[in-house]
């Protein structure tokens, strides 16, 4: 199979399914979805396996190529992406059939399906497209699909939190396609290979970049546009929450780094890579100081997510210094070793909730006895976010740490120190609750499905496992690289 | 003839009016008029833009095959370029999709609460 199909598939796929589950709807869905995130799985591997082989490739769909057909690029920065949504959409479909199983949760569970296969979909393309306006087209494919997740609880609430969020991130998606608008007003073109030989920082090339980041750093919640995430991502049912904290993010921040590194590369500057670098230090401080002092746990482990996303931005002002490569390496691999954890940590507290009936972690004393599993898969998941080895975010945060310490950036080498320490202690201060000696002689707490039990601990291992398989990981990070400065990119 | 730049000056501050808006207004039925006075700012700019005469260098004539080139036909920046148009008309089916979804919302939560505001300033209070 050439990657041409391969790569048709992973769009093609996803999207026939989420048309079928809606015509067909009823208890179509959950099957559907099972098959694709196999197939997915499979796919995603060929893609990986032949970028390692053959490198960096362009697909020119149905043969036109740009600028008057649309390109899908595949590299390695797409393809790491590809599979942390590919292992953490596996992980939340099995999850999400058992949890929309329970009585009470299948008439959000008949409206889930179609939705979740929508957002496999704009994923997939994504991280596959090649083209600034094609993906103004599937963020809002993300977000508009998202918003329709949030919603699901249909309390007031959940109501609240998604029309927020909707609001939020169309402003956020409109000011980026105003920065495509210029770019295509002053270019001619918003394929990103063809902008990248153009640009210039000339003031339309500075007003471009500029609106771009602006909305992409709203629908990335960098602190201090977070302000809609805690709500958004605690009052969602909990396989919704690990896909938004997990993934959805991810896609937003990804189309950031093809702007600013792929696109834009001449019209960056020190100065704006130090203020994304400044916020993101702040959003690490802000989010874990708060995540401390919540109460519940669903919107502990969202305040997280406000502090990790802080990591990814150091790279913007590291990427300016002498070792850009470590901290390219570590910022991909903390946003793929972040995925799983976090996913695996909304969807252990969503078991335990379930369980308990509530997330006020005030109720979940003693619990550790009677569901040791999801327990052991948070505090597991905790050992990623607060990047003790041999996790995948210990060897992320290394990496970043060496970048920083080798330019002399020992403000920004910091961060990963602190604010893994105030991780350390958010993550500790729930699983603590639950080993302690509960008030009253019976613990209430309900039984939960095998799948909701084993499937956290199965993506808090392969957090764990990113940090012991390192080697191809990293392999496949330099493939198309705008810093693998001895392999020229192949376009 | 007017130059081509006063309507996408006119776009920048319609999209600027809406932003002002959105940030601003209380009930929600006003921000999403205000998302879409955003969007037709943002088409106005496409549209115009794709028309004058505008860019430097036209993308295409960094290489590879440039159909349109060839045959004499319409070039990006061109007053017949079609690919502005074609964005305007996916941004327009978004732009539909998402006020329809939005208000959908809105109604369900004025069903629930019995208003179209959001009901607290998010804080980041415990």
């Amino acid at each position: 199979v050439t990657v041409d199909a391969v790569a048709a598939l992973l769009i093609v796929l996803p999207a026939a399914a989420a048309v079928t589950a809606f015509a067909a709807g009823g208890r179509s869905g959950a099957p559907l979805a099972i098959a694709v995130s196999v197939a997915q799985l499979g796919l995603v591997a060929a893609l990986a396996a032949s970028v390692l082989a053959h490198g960096a490739q362009v697909v020119q769909v149905g043969g036109w190529g740009a600028p008057l057909g649309i390109d899908l690029r595949v590299d390695g920065l797409g393809v790491l992406l590809l599979a942390a949504v590919a292992v953490v959409g596996a992980g939340v479909t099995a999850y999400a059939a058992a949890y929309f199983d329970a009585p009470g949760s299948r008439s959000a569970g008949r409206a889930f399906w179609p939705l979740w296969l929508l957002q496999l979909t704009a994923f997939d393309a994504t991280f596959l497209s090649g083209d600034l306006f094609n993906l103004y087209v599937t963020l809002e494919l993300l977000t508009l699909s998202a918003v329709g997740m949030i919603g699901l609880a249909g309390e007031v609430r959940a109501l609240a939190a998604a029309v927020r969020y909707l609001v939020v991130t169309l402003a956020g998606s409109l000011l980026y396609l105003l920065g495509v608008a210029l770019t295509y007003g002053a270019y001619g073109t918003v394929d990103w290979g063809a902008v990248a030989a153009l640009s210039q920082p000339d003031a339309i090339g500075r007003s471009a970049l500029a609106l771009m980041t602006v909305g992409l750093i709203v629908k990335t919640a960098l602190f201090p546009m977070h302000f809609w995430l805690p709500p958004a991502h605690a009052e969602a049912p909990a396989p919704v929450s690990a896909v938004l904290s997990g993934l959805v993010l991810k896609a937003s921040l990804f189309i950031l780094l093809r702007v600013w590194f792929f696109a834009f590369p001449a019209v960056t500057s020190l100065r704006g890579g130090q203020l994304l670098a400044g916020l993101g230090a702040a959003a690490v401080l802000w989010g874990s100081i708060q995540a401390v002092r919540q109460h519940r746990a669903k919107r502990i482990i969202a305040y997280s997510t406000v502090a990790q996303i802080g990591y990814l931005f150091l790279v913007f002002a590291l990427a300016e210094g002498d070792a850009p490569t470590l901290a390219w390496r570590g910022t991909l691999y903390l946003a793929a070793s972040h995925a799983c954890a976090k996913a695996a940590a909304f969807l252990a507290v969503g078991t335990l909730a379930r369980q308990v009936g509530t997330d006020e972690i005030a109720q979940w004393r003693g619990i550790a006895r009677e569901a040791p599993v999801s327990v052991f898969a948070l505090g597991l998941a905790g050992v990623t976010l607060s990047g003790l080895p041999p996790s995948g975010g210990f060897v992320a945060k290394w990496l970043l740490l060496q970048s920083a310490a080798s330019d002399g950036q020992w403000g920004l080498a910091l961060v990963p120190l602190v604010g893994g320490l105030l991780a350390a202690v958010y993550v500790l201060r729930v699983v603590e609750v639950t080993l302690s000696r509960p008030a009253a002689e019976e613990v209430r707490c309900e039984p939960a499905p095998a799948v909701m039990r084993w499937v956290p601990l199965a993506l808090a291992l392969a957090a764990i496992a990113f940090g012991v398989v390192t080697t191809e990981p990293l392999q496949l990070l330099d493939i198309g690289s705008p810093f693998a400065g001895l392999q020229e990119p192949a376009w | 003839v007017t130059d081509p730049r006063l309507f996408a000056v006119c776009g920048v501050v319609l999209f600027g009016m809406g932003l002002y808006e959105v940030v601003v207004a209380g009930h929600l039925v006003r921000r999403l008029i205000a998302l879409n006075l955003m969007s037709a700012g943002v088409f106005l700019v496409l549209v115009t833009l794709g028309s004058s005469s505008g860019g430097p260098t036209p993308g295409v004539s960094s290489g590879g095959p440039t159909p349109g080139v060839s045959s004499g036909g319409p070039t990006p920046g061109s007053p017949g370029d079609p690919v502005p148009h074609a964005m305007v008309l996916t941004g327009l089916v978004v732009s539909i999709s998402a006020t329809a979804l939005g208000l959908t919302l809105v109604r369900r939560l004025h069903a629930e609460t019995g208003h179209a505001q959001l009901p607290d300033v998010p804080t980041d209070m415990p």
